[in-house]
């Protein structure tokens, strides 16, 4: 066993109104620069719709993410370390999306809106941010919001594809959620095992994945290598960017600026404890909607003092298993199952969870006096109007029961609460069917709907006062006047090392001792 | 010729694009490593790359070989393995030299007009990216022109550019050699040696960057801080 602690988030998607506040926040704090304009570490997409870029779940086109080879082992889907030079990917790489597939991004000619009186009102046109040039708009990110447009982007859904044609053709039936996506820093990531230079790399303190903007080449794979495509190209640098899960915040303490910022309070931030040895045996579960639970297996419980004893003996600092304890990702991810990885199919092994969203079942049920028959979830929850194949199609690899066994709690959950608050009576070994207890059931309740600031973020601040000199670090971070774009030498320090009088083998051996396929 | 002329064009000029290569590669990578990439421009546009670039550059890693094989291989050599000069002639040039030429030739000029006629790539490209392209599409043009009259007419260069050429390697630089060159020859020479003294400054140092540890590397790496102090 190798103990490992990773930072996840969980998004309660019930919760969220599709305000685009964390999307915008987060622009204006990493990707507000020239070459990074179409970059959206964190976008919020109507589901159905295509998402972003265009189609970003069609793995048959994009080829993301890791595949069983006939053998059944894992491999990366876009190819293995020979395929990729000996058809000749190195000089070009098949899969990767264009701008297109995103957008090409503008500003507006603002100066001809001043200057001297003239006879026509002067109008702003857009100008492309990449050559200049006036454009016409004919695509941005979030083109199909709110499901804009729904005639011809529903259908190009891959997920609406998987399930049954005649909730694809009721249109009067017409459901649509909000899919808040940001890089999912997975246990398995596939942009890292994709990298040629070893430029990406999952932090060993938290298991933040961060591009090392020094050693980037530029290859582009692990922009193909992500199934979320969550890795993007700066077309200014040449070198690729992503989330960073706002590292310098989360190393305060502080929680990523898309999960402050957030008007609804969806987001929850927390640690895991997970063993780095058998990831790669949860990854190769070969059954695809088994892959869910094989992750869920790869977490260890906190608090079982055997955990603990080997976590530390592994280097994972107190604070860090302290906030494992106190995480609200272990107790929504793994103790009650009602948070799911982003399809977990992919092979990822992804660290951002989703709460599958209820509401349009609940209005369902206020005529019906839900209350007094609480039963009515059971079939109530078949009938939603966003059908449960679908989350189930993005959440758990097309298993059903296990998106339905968490919709029943979150409705049985608020059933409850509601005829407390009420001083109805209410009969609570329906609790029991779901998995609940009146104090979990009070606990989640807690944890969902009131949403302290505390509950949500449980953060331990990072032991960098110990090992980094913080005055010559001072103005290290960001990616102002990018050159050189310094934002993971602080991380690489390989060059300390070196200058410390360390082999290049010790060096490798301890900078790259690689937890999870170590032979 | 004049001597100070050819002495200039086939010792100072060699042996200055030389230095400049090993220098600035030097200096690039030990000072300015982060700035190291191939500077792809395929976020916009695909179509014309796949064709321009794969022909590319599978045409000049051979056309690579192929120079370090006629300049390099003494021809007493290959003499000596019973090699004839008709042989070497036909397999060098016919089989070799102008499939890999023509290659490097047609994806030299797709991309140089990829470059110049797709606005978004022009518009992002640097003067030094559009030197580069044209300064590899005379040099593959002139070398490939060199290959195509090779078989019409009475000059083997095997004798004469060849030993001046791994002359320069042993410091006894035999300039007179390169005085029965053909003009066309000679062009191609210079050409070639100007791309090799402007390499380290361009979006060409990416041919040095071959990342053999990928090939021997764990999937997934992870990295440590360690102490500063």
């Amino acid at each position: 066993m190798k103990i490992k602690a990773q930072i996840g988030m969980v998004l309660n998607l019930d919760k969220c109104i599709g305000c685009h506040t964390c999307s915008v926040t987060c622009k204006n704090t990493w990707t507000n620069r020239p070459g990074a304009e179409y970059m959206w570490f964190n976008n919020v997409e109507t589901k159905p719709g295509v998402g972003y870029p265009k189609r970003w779940e069609d793995e048959d086109k994009y080829h993301g993410g890791w595949t069983l080879n006939a053998k059944g082992k894992l491999q990366l889907r876009a190819g293995n370390k020979l395929n990729k030079i000996a058809l000749g990917k190195i000089f070009y790489n098949n899969d990767m999306p264009e701008m297109d597939n995103y957008y090409e991004p503008w500003t507006y000619d603002y100066k001809t809106l001043f200057g001297p009186e003239r006879k026509h009102q002067p109008v702003a046109r857009p100008k492309s941010q990449v050559t200049g040039e006036t454009m016409e708009l004919k695509t941005g990110p979030n083109w199909d919001d709110d499901l804009a447009g729904s005639t011809e982007y529903v259908h190009q859904d891959p997920n609406m594809q998987k399930i049954e044609s005649d909730i694809k053709n009721n249109f009067k039936q017409a459901f649509m959620m909000y899919l808040p996506r940001l890089c999912e820093h997975c246990l398995n990531a596939p942009c890292v095992a994709s990298c040629p230079s070893g430029a990406m790399y999952k932090r060993d303190e938290d298991g933040i994945v961060l591009v090392d903007q020094e050693r980037c080449r530029g290859w582009r794979f692990c922009m193909t290598g992500c199934p979320y495509k969550k890795v993007y190209f700066n077309w200014r640098t040449h070198k690729a960017e992503k989330c960073t899960f706002c590292y310098p915040r989360i190393e305060e303490g502080q929680p990523t600026v898309c999960a402050e910022t957030c008007v609804g309070r969806i987001r929850y931030i927390g640690a895991l404890l997970y063993d780095a040895d058998r990831v790669e045996e949860a990854a190769s579960t070969p059954d695809e909607s088994k892959l869910y639970e094989a992750q869920l297996r790869l977490f260890l419980d906190p608090n079982d003092p055997k955990v603990v004893k080997q976590a530390l003996k592994d280097g994972i600092s107190e604070e860090m298993i302290e906030a494992a304890q106190k995480s609200p990702i272990y107790k929504m991810a793994v103790e009650e199952k009602i948070a799911f990885p982003l399809h977990p199919e992919y092979r990822t092994m992804p660290m951002v969870w989703y709460i599958p969203p209820l509401s349009p079942v609940m209005s369902y049920f206020e005529g019906r006096d839900s209350i007094k028959n609480p039963e009515m979830i059971f079939p109530g929850i078949d009938q939603m109007r966003i059908p449960v194949q679908y989350l189930a199609s993005l959440l758990t690899g097309g298993n059903v029961p296990l998106v339905k066994n968490a919709l029943y709690k979150l409705a049985m959950m608020r059933l409850y609460m509601r005829a407390k608050t009420s001083g109805q009576d209410f009969d609570t070994s329906k609790l029991e069917r779901v998995g609940l207890t009146e104090a979990s059931a009070t606990s989640l309740y807690r944890l969902l709907a009131i949403a302290k600031y505390e509950d949500r973020f449980v953060i331990p601040r990072s032991q960098k006062a110990e090992l980094e000199d913080a005055q010559s670090e001072q103005g290290g971070l960001g990616y102002d006047e990018c050159e050189g774009c310094a934002l993971a030498p602080q991380h690489t320090s390989m060059f300390k090392k070196a200058e410390a009088g360390k082999s290049t083998n010790e060096i490798y051996a301890e900078s790259f001792y690689g937890g999870i396929w170590r032979d | 010729m004049h001597n100070n002329w050819s002495i200039f064009f086939w010792v100072i000029y060699p042996y200055a694009m030389l230095a400049s290569f090993i220098i600035g590669n030097f200096i690039r990578f030990k000072y300015f490593h982060a700035s190291i990439t191939a500077k792809s421009s395929e976020i916009f546009e695909k179509k014309k790359l796949i064709a321009g670039s794969i022909t590319f550059h599978v045409g000049i890693i051979l056309a690579f070989f192929g120079h370090c094989l006629g300049m390099l291989v003494p021809k007493s050599w290959t003499a000596y393995f019973g090699i004839t000069d008709h042989m070497y002639h036909l397999f060098g040039s016919l089989v070799m030299g102008i499939p890999a030429g023509l290659l490097a030739f047609i994806g030299i000029a797709i991309l140089t007009y990829r470059r110049m006629t797709v606005r978004r790539v022009f518009k992002t490209s640097s003067l030094n990216d559009i030197i580069v392209d044209w300064a590899l599409l005379i040099t593959i043009t002139l070398g490939l022109a060199c290959t195509i009259s090779g078989a019409f007419i009475d000059f083997d260069y095997r004798v004469t550019i060849s030993p001046w050429v791994r002359s320069l390697f042993t410091f006894h630089p035999q300039w007179q050699l390169m005085a029965s060159v053909p003009l066309i020859y000679k062009v191609h020479v210079l050409c070639g040696f100007a791309i090799f003294g402007y390499f380290p400054y361009t979006r060409l140092v990416h041919a040095l960057t071959l990342p053999w540890q990928y090939m021997f590397r764990r999937f997934i790496v992870y990295r440590r801080r360690v102490n500063a102090y």
